[in-house]
């Protein structure tokens, strides 16, 4: 919502663990950005905008 | 017999009364349930009775494949969360345990249309200028 270029999905992991192997999920919540970068475990929101952003290369 | 709990159908009756705007839920389904989608569906029915801000639309995601592909859903079971347009909020799965409280949250932050951040990090989010889809990986609790 903070952003029209952003799209976020919750996926529950061991529903759709094949997403999980895709990924190397290890541990919750793992975020993937752009099927190439990870957060992994829970951030701060400003640390996880400063995440988002370094994917991009911001 | 509901999914929801007696004390929790109470609560969340409480707490959508502080949703100001329509929230949509889009869930795509299929036609033979499996056991995942049948309990979010059921979940889902339940939940959008709850008040008249909110609606659901069930759809099949082999029948209805133009709409899936419109929303960009490629697995079952999917919700989508619509206001006055599409914000790209999905859910993948059973919204059961932890997940089920950031669902009512983004319903909530949908129905106000406020994602609820700070100014500071929207700032920072506002320099996003190329497409960026985040996929959180959770798993219930």
């Amino acid at each position: 919502m903070a952003s029209d270029h952003i799209t976020a999905d919750m996926v529950e992991g061991s529903e759709f663990s094949f997403l999980a192997v895709k990924y190397n999920v290890h541990g919750v919540p793992h975020t993937v950005i752009n099927e190439e970068h990870s957060i992994v475990g829970a951030e701060s929101e400003m640390e996880f905008a400063r995440g988002v952003l370094k994917a991009i290369g911001k | 017999m509901g999914v929801l709990k007696e004390k929790d159908r109470q609560k969340l009756i409480g707490v959508f009364k502080d949703i100001q705007k329509d929230v949509r839920m889009v869930m795509f389904t299929q036609e033979t349930e499996c056991q995942h989608c049948e309990m979010t569906r059921m979940m889902l029915e339940e939940v959008s009775g709850l008040s008249d801000k909110l609606s659901l639309e069930v759809h099949d995601f082999a029948a209805e494949a133009d709409l899936a592909k419109k929303y960009g859903v490629d697995k079952i079971p999917a919700i989508v969360l619509l206001g006055d347009r599409d914000y790209g909020i999905r859910f993948y799965g059973v919204p059961a345990g932890y997940e089920f409280n950031v669902l009512i949250q983004d319903i909530m932050d949908v129905g106000k249309r406020n994602p609820g951040l700070s100014k500071e990090v929207m700032t920072e989010l506002a320099k996003v200028d190329q497409p960026v889809h985040m996929q959180v990986l959770i798993s219930p609790t």
